[in-house]
């Protein structure tokens, strides 16, 4: 990375790098990264110093955050094998030889026309936006917090002014109700002690309050959880038969 | 202006959206689409010739009445209206490359931009500038992505073909790989 910051110093003199993180962000991938690669050092697409190139990405996705860097870690791969390959003897005679760098230009040439054709949507998209039709909604932006100027003594004054006004704070009691579950397991275990097999409705209350109806519920699935009952329902919206099973017995 | 032109204006002038000429003819029984095309010309002319702030401009499927480019800072500043948010740049690659290539799959697009775009086709389409045009031959049949006229829109273009042809770019896309010299 040093030399990489040496080298941009070296080559633009215009202002000074900016941290490594930030200007990688601007990647939107590994293509992108190394034609940027070969623009900062001048080399020639069809002829690519490998060996230089890729360790020149190397250095620069070091900085990457891993979820980012599978694809630039293909591409690292890649270059690599590619380096690897030109190293080898060529076998056979000249002509025959395809350079292993063949396949990564024709992306590269490809990836550079995207880049292109993006550079001329984003003129059109400018274009655009600059233009409004009628009846465009915008969204609305998040109004900018005012910087809070307040003294103790204005905010006790206006707490002072609010109770002031409220004479009789509008309170209104909660009753609570909770729900009875030990209850209605106790009393679904007395019902089927003499029964087998009850309707579920056998075990609620009469004119039963909605708490109890819950408790009862609760009850149930809780014992079906334990195995002392099984719960079934033979068509929808039908009754529900309680069935007290040997399992839960002896616990 | 014509009768036809002014009814047309006034159409425009309530719509939010671009107006597809054939909705346009509807208007008036009595217009054919040749003749509304005539009258919005009518309208952009004197538009032209009058000085007006606003220009009828057609994109996508449609015409639409909009606010001309060079009071965009003048309304933002008025907070009439804000500048909608740009694409960013991974989603305009991979916009650019469903434009040129459609149909396309997500495989080949991902061959191209060398990164996984499967989030980036999500939002796209659902933010309406791609569509699913069918289904590649290919193994497991992928989906085929084109763009759609919200596209068109979003670059005021009417159709595709007034982006520049490949070949017309500075560097010629290249099927075969290139010989490396």
């Amino acid at each position: 990375m040093d030399a990489r910051l040496a080298h941009t110093n070296g080559h633009s003199a215009d202002d000074s790098p900016a941290p490594f993180v930030v200007e990688l962000s601007e990647y939107s991938g590994p293509l992108d990264l190394l034609l940027a690669l070969i623009r900062d050092e001048k080399v020639d697409i069809y002829d690519i110093p490998i060996a230089r190139i890729a360790e020149q990405f190397l250095q620069r996705i070091r900085t990457l955050g891993l979820d980012q860097a599978a694809d630039y870690l293909e591409m690292a791969a890649r270059l690599l094998r590619i380096k690897a390959q030109l190293l080898l003897p060529r076998s056979g005679s000249e002509d025959a030889w395809e350079d292993p760098r063949a396949e990564l230009v024709r992306r590269l040439l490809e990836y550079q026309q995207v880049r292109e054709i993006v550079d001329h949507l984003e003129r059109l998209a400018d274009d655009r936006r600059r233009r409004f039709s009628r009846g465009y909604v915008p969204e609305l932006p998040a109004p900018p917090q005012a910087p809070l100027a307040l003294s103790l003594i204005e905010l006790l004054a206006a707490v002072d002014r609010v109770l002031r006004v409220t004479q009789s704070p509008d309170l209104h009691d909660v009753i609570p109700r909770p729900l009875d579950v030990d209850g209605a397991i106790a009393t679904v275990r007395g019902v089927l002690a003499l029964r087998e097999r009850v309707p579920w409705h056998d075990v609620i209350p009469s004119e039963p309050e909605r708490w109890q109806i819950l408790s009862v519920l609760l009850a149930l699935l809780e014992m079906a959880r334990r195995g002392e009952l099984s719960l079934e329902q033979l068509a929808p919206f039908s009754n529900v038969w309680i069935t007290r099973e040997s399992a839960g017995q002896a616990a | 202006m014509s009768p036809l032109a002014k009814l047309l204006e006034a159409a425009l002038f309530a719509s939010a959206r671009p107006i597809p000429v054939d909705e346009l003819a509807e208007l008036d029984p009595e217009a054919s689409p040749a003749a509304v095309r005539a009258a919005l010309e009518e309208i952009r002319e004197t538009y032209e010739v009058e000085g007006h702030g606003v220009e009828v401009v057609e994109m996508g499927d449609g015409w639409q009445i909009l606010t001309r480019s060079e009071y965009a800072e003048v309304i933002e500043r008025a907070q009439l209206a804000v500048r909608p948010h740009r694409l960013s740049g991974a989603a305009l690659e991979t916009l650019a490359i469903v434009a040129y290539r459609q149909p396309i799959g997500r495989a080949e697009i991902e061959g191209i931009r060398g990164v996984n775009v499967g989030s980036i086709l999500k939002s796209l389409h659902e933010r309406g500038l791609i569509e699913v045009v069918g289904r590649s031959e290919g193994l497991g049949r992928p989906l085929l992505y084109g763009t759609t006229s919200i596209f068109l829109e979003h670059f005021a273009l009417r159709h595709l073909e007034e982006l520049p042809r490949a070949d017309e770019l500075a560097i010629a896309l290249k099927t075969e790989p290139h010989p490396v010299a």
